[in-house]
């Protein structure tokens, strides 16, 4: 496959356009994911491409259409993407901030998920939510929240958080063509990122977790871009001959149980890094799992580094204190591996 | 727009008296305690699933409420399928998984009755959205009630459906109380029809209890629809015989004064009177199909009551494709 290197950005939206190309089903719905509809001047131009400008060209190539500009009205289109499905269609529409969920969670919660099993199998939803979570953009409260577990404690729906610009064009390649509610949640701090990426239409699977850095003493499970601060901490640790096995999550709902129990059979020790709030999300629901699971070849407690049971501050310096860091898994760390020292 | 022919009347008459029946026996079983959960029940307000109903096809699609027997029936459900549903049988149209207030048969462009009061806005514009990129001439009816018309959804839904023209027909039940509250105390405006002018759209008042009143106004709505000139809203004033649900004293209701004319009305004898007048009915035909009703209803109670209940395996069924 030809492969070069693109932004994380970019490979969302070449994930998009490759979907689209292929199936005229697939149509895109969003606040100001072309911007600028019915603006004469723009001549059918983007004036955003999404307020990221991860949409950018798209209504250029497919028409407005298939790329539909929504008034502000996240209930209205993202309730309207779940009837489209329902009567055949793959939309994709955006949630600009997974923050705003609050304005059209019935569509999810109460309607999209529950359809297929209140009808009796008789309805299938495809959609693909594209969402963005994460903290580290001085966004404050309201823009900078990690809700991806809330969206996985929902049965019907599938959850994938993308940590680098591969997995994140095959993630939502799969997910669209996916035949149920897929939220595909993208960390707005890490847009910019390069990798290498092919630039043939491929998939990576949901539900299966990768093994980034393979280890045998400590298991970090992480979500998202936490994966990088567990690479950094293996690094570190390596330092002391601490051998760290690092496991990009990669799908929130349903996650990977296996993967991580083979890991945690082998290093007997788990941490999980998850930027959501503490309480009741995904690092909590591994934790619980392995406990259970794999209680028998654990040599220790199993740690959660999570953010505080706070809303995301503004300040920078207390934002970077509210993020799981290198420093507090090190921290964690230090507890379960002293016998190694 | 279709004029009544005496083939279309025979087909309103039987499909009033099929949601009268089925109502009314489910009210009697309800208080044997064979039916468990929370019913609706749409009995009195006939006219307005049937006459919208009368217009549409299979492939045209409809969004119901949790008041939604009606709905389900004029839309074309099978009615041994939906009294196992409400049973919670295995044979139900969504395998006893679903209830009373979720029997949906999108075969038949029945997409759901619906347990969140204006759950059905944003879906059925999104239906209307699909068929107007693939570019049919099938249309959306969205039943809602006056409760739902102050959920935020509907402000949303039918903005979608006017600023994309959208072949939406937005219809509305107004039965005067949303559960057990009056719509005079829970709108701004005087009428639900006047809302309309919102969004820009047509939008008219009329009487529920009358059928051809409602066949007629819903006949031009999806009309326009059909040709691509965009949403209608229409307020359909009526009365429900029972309760918000079964179980409900009705405290609230009027003994006497206007309401009791609304509530002394019946919209079948009314229809009944004006097929004979208008001779696309004779009495003894009308008798026949009150009588076909009757039967269609017993074997479905008797259907229902000898389905088997769901198999424990199916408790993880369908939860995902």
């Amino acid at each position: 496959m030809m492969s070069r290197k693109i932004t994380f950005m970019q490979a969302i939206n070449e994930g998009l356009d490759l979907s689209m190309a292929k199936d005229d089903k697939v149509i895109l719905l969003g606040e100001d994911i072309a911007g600028g509809t019915t603006v004469e001047h723009l001549e059918g131009e983007s004036a955003w491409g999404g307020v990221f400008g991860v949409t950018k060209g798209l209504v250029e190539k497919y028409g407005y259409d298939r790329v539909i500009d929504t008034p502000i009205s996240e209930m209205g289109y993202m309730g309207a993407a779940v009837g489209a499905a329902a009567t055949g269609l793959r939309p994709v529409p955006e949630l600009m901030f997974n923050d705003f969920i609050g304005f059209c969670f019935d569509t999810l919660l109460g309607q999209g998920s529950k359809m297929r099993y209140m009808f009796g199998g008789k309805a299938k939803i495809p959609m693909t939510v594209r969402t963005n979570h994460g903290a580290g953009a001085s966004a404050a409260a309201q823009h900078s929240g990690s809700y991806y577990g809330i969206f996985g404690s929902i049965p019907g729906i599938k959850v994938v958080v993308p940590s680098n610009p591969y997995d994140a064009k095959g993630l939502l390649i799969s997910a669209i063509e996916d035949d149920n509610i897929v939220v595909f949640s993208e960390d707005k701090t890490i847009y910019g990122i390069k990798d290498e990426v092919p630039e043939e239409y491929y998939k990576v699977e949901i539900g299966k977790a990768k093994v980034k850095r393979e280890g045998t003493d400590l298991t970090i499970v992480t979500v998202g871009k936490m994966l990088y601060v567990a690479l950094d901490v293996a690094e570190e640790l390596e330092k002391n001959d601490i051998s760290v096995e690092v496991i990009d999550l990669i799908t929130v709902a349903p996650w990977d149980q296996e993967t991580i129990l083979e890991s945690v059979k082998k290093t007997g020790r788990l941490i999980v890094i998850d930027e959501a709030n503490p309480h009741n999300n995904a690092a909590t629901d591994i934790a619980s799992v392995m406990g259970d699971r794999a209680f028998d070849y654990l040599d220790g407690p199993i740690k959660c580094v999570c953010a505080p049971n706070t809303p995301v501050p503004f300040a920078s310096n207390l934002e970077a204190l509210y993020l799981p860091s290198k420093e507090r898994v090190l921290e964690e760390a230090s507890e379960l591996i002293e016998d190694l020292k | 727009m279709e004029t009544m022919t005496k083939k279309k009347a025979a087909w309103v008459y039987k499909t009033m008296n099929d949601i009268r029946k089925f109502e009314d026996e489910v009210h009697r079983i309800f208080t044997t305690g064979d039916i468990p959960g929370f019913v609706h029940l749409y009995a009195g307000e006939e006219a307005i699933a049937t006459g919208v109903c009368a217009h549409l096809t299979d492939e045209d699609y409809i969004t119901s409420t949790h008041r939604g027997h009606g709905h389900c029936i004029a839309k074309g459900c099978d009615i041994n399928g939906m009294m196992a549903e409400i049973f919670g049988r295995e044979t139900g149209l969504c395998k006893g998984k679903g209830g009373s207030m979720h029997i949906a048969d999108i075969d038949k462009g029945m997409l759901g009755a619906n347990g969140m009061v204006g759950g059905g806005f944003a879906i059925a514009a999104g239906a209307g959205l699909r068929n107007k990129y693939l570019k049919t001439d099938d249309v959306v009816v969205c039943f809602f009630g006056d409760g739902a018309s102050n959920e935020g959804s509907f402000h949303e839904g039918i903005n979608l459906a006017a600023i994309w023209n959208l072949p939406v027909v937005f219809v509305c039940e107004n039965n005067m109380f949303a559960e057990a509250t009056p719509i005079s105390y829970s709108s701004g405006s005087k009428t639900i029809a006047d809302r309309s002018v919102a969004y820009g759209i047509p939008g008219v008042r009329i009487d529920g209890k009358d059928l051809m009143a409602v066949y007629e106004e819903a006949g031009k709505a999806i009309d326009r629809a059909r040709k691509g000139e965009g949403p209608t809203l229409i307020e359909c004033m009526t009365y429900r015989n029972y309760g918000h649900f079964e179980g409900d004293e009705q405290k609230y209701k009027a003994k006497d004064g206007e309401e009791k004319n609304w509530a002394d009305l019946d919209n079948i004898v009314l229809f009944r009177e004006e097929a004979i007048k208008n001779k696309w009915l004779t009495a003894e035909q009308a008798d026949e199909i009150e009588a076909e009703s009757a039967r269609a209803i017993e074997e479905a109670v008797v259907f229902a009551r000898n389905s088997p209940l769901p198999k424990p395996e199916s408790l993880m069924e369908d939860v995902m494709v």
